[in-house]
């Protein structure tokens, strides 16, 4: 079970109480083609590495926030409010 | 390569089955060949089979990173149907059904293929409309698939629980009897078995790191972890890391890779004899020749290459997994492991050309392309040598999330397998 540190509840909490709610950081495109349109609703990073992403903290505050995390050991390096950019990651 | 025969058995035995040969061989990579199929799961090598078998075309290599099988084609459930809801995918799957039907034989191989039928519960009023809609739909398609009524799901899988006191009451199910299972390993080892027999060149331990392309933008090779390897034209079969493989050649794919968990039980005695599939509480169970309960959870919802999942999905499932099947709930449970999946959004493949002339791509089976490998084989192959689909495949371009002409297979393959 992954522990989820909320940004908004200020608590670490078990999975469980969350959902992924997908890639983070897309822009919906003003006035798309079809290949604009493509891109923001099929196309994505699927990073093997670090990706951002949303989650839900459906059984917590009912808040969307934002984490970066290692898809390849599942860690999450850390988490963010909506709304912010993309922030500089921690050294390790 | 001898082939399998009562005679050939008799003979080895008397031999004390020392004097087998190889199965397939183990060449050194050439500086080029025709065709480069990147990723030597089953489906890979399905279709270096059929590029040589079907089209003559032999000088192929398959280039796989770990072992030949030791992808999702080993990680997987085995559960083999082709009761998909639309014209599309009812074709394409069953273009596999129907080739699984007379692969041992055509192989030479035994793949322990057996259709003990899939069933598929539905536990709710909408559920019952929507698996009667599957079963018109199928029979218009000429797919096999029945309704039953709870007695009637009862008497094909005695052990299931139809009490009306449970959490989620069985109400009726949906039956696919050419539906069932295969040996997972089996499938890859007898294309192989074929394919290199033909000439095909299967080189292990050789991870694909980048694409190459000529000046007009066609491809012209790969850089491998074994040096640089020439070819006109390269497919990607690569299951999880298709869309990495697809980003080499500057490409992004409407690919998501997730973590899909399966377990299985002690062996016991013969005492399961169908697949039982529920979409409600998530859940699938099979039991192997061995004698194991083989158990699939769900799909988790963050990408993850981690190849293993939480415990708590786990839990539900056998949650699950002991309702249904009361007698169940003193098994004990033996392995527990992880695969990494690749979904499309419509829930459908992608089998076709690319925009780069000379690439093709197989991927985004997900939870459920096993039950594909013979006809995707076949079809990749077709797609290659033709440098055009077949028309089976056709419907699953890789434009279509431009033209919006998606293949919505969600509700069939919401469970995952
Ligand atoms: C737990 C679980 C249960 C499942 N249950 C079912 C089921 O019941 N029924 C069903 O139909 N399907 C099921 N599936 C899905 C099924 O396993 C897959 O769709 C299918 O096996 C895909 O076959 P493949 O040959 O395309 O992929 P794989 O067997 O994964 O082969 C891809 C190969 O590509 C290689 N590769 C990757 N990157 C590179 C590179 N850069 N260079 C060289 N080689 C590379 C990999 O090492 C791998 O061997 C399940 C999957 C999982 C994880
Ligand atoms: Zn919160």
């Amino acid at each position: 079970m992954l522990l989820i540190d909320c940004p908004y509840c200020e608590q670490e909490r078990a999975e469980i109480e969350f959902t992924c709610s997908g890639e983070a950081h897309m822009q919906k495109p003003q006035n798309a083609d079809d290949a604009q349109w493509e891109k923001f609703l099929f196309l994505r990073a699927n990073t093997k590495g670090v990706h951002y992403e949303r989650w839900y903290h459906v059984h917590g505050c009912g808040r969307y926030f934002n984490a970066a995390r290692d898809t390849i050991s599942d860690k999450f390096l850390l988490t963010y409010k909506a709304g912010l950019p993309k922030p500089e990651l921690p050294n390790e | 390569m001898t082939r399998f025969s009562f005679p050939s058995l008799v003979r080895h035995a008397f031999g004390g089955d020392k004097g087998w040969d190889q199965q397939w061989a183990k060449p050194e990579p050439k500086a080029s060949y025709d065709v480069i199929i990147i990723g030597a799961g089953g489906h890979g090598l399905a279709a270096a089979y059929y590029l040589a078998k079907e089209h003559n075309i032999t000088n192929v290599a398959v280039l796989e990173k770990g072992w030949l099988g030791g992808g999702n084609t080993a990680r997987n459930t085995t559960v083999i149907r082709s009761n998909y809801l639309y014209d599309e995918s009812a074709n394409l799957y069953n273009h596999a059904l129907c080739l699984w039907e007379g692969l041992s034989q055509e192989l030479n191989y035994n793949l322990m293929f057996s259709q003990r039928g899939v069933m598929m519960l539905a536990h709710s009023e909408h559920e019952v409309q929507l698996y009667k809609r599957h079963v018109h739909a199928n029979r218009l398609n000429g797919v096999d698939n029945e309704w039953l009524n709870v007695e009637q799901a009862k008497d094909f899988c005695p052990p299931l629980n139809i009490s009306p006191d449970v959490r989620y009451p069985v109400m009726g199910a949906a039956l696919q009897r050419r539906g069932g299972t295969a040996r997972h390993d089996g499938v890859a080892w007898g294309y192989a078995r074929g394919a290199s027999t033909r000439g095909v060149h299967i080189i292990e331990n050789c991870e694909v790191l980048g694409i190459n392309r000529h000046a007009d933008g066609s491809v012209s090779g790969v850089e491998t972890s074994r040096g640089t390897i020439g070819a006109s034209k390269i497919a990607i079969s690569a299951a999880a890391h298709s869309s990495q493989l697809m980003n080499m050649a500057g490409l992004d794919v409407p690919l998501e890779c997730f973590t899909l968990q399966a377990l299985v039980s002690e062996p016991v005695a013969p005492v399961f004899p169908c697949v039982i599939a529920s979409n409600t509480v998530h859940a699938y169970i099979s039991q192997s020749d061995k004698g194991e309960l083989v158990i699939g959870a769900g799909t988790e919802q963050y990408v993850s290459y981690a190849q293993r999942g939480p415990l708590h999905t786990v839990e539900h499932t056998l949650a699950a997994i002991c309702e249904m099947f009361p007698m169940f709930t003193r098994m004990k449970m033996l392995r527990n492991w992880g695969g990494c999946v690749d979904v499309t959004p419509d829930r459908s493949p992608i089998l076709g050309k690319t925009p780069i002339q000379g690439l093709y791509l197989n991927a985004g089976w997900g939870t459920g392309g096993f039950k594909a490998t013979p006809g995707a084989g076949h079809l990749l192959a077709h797609t290659i040598a033709k440098d055009a689909p077949h028309e089976i495949n056709a419907p699953f371009s890789l434009s279509r999330f431009q033209t919006g002409r998606l293949i919505d297979e969600a509700a069939a393959a919401a469970v995952a397998h």
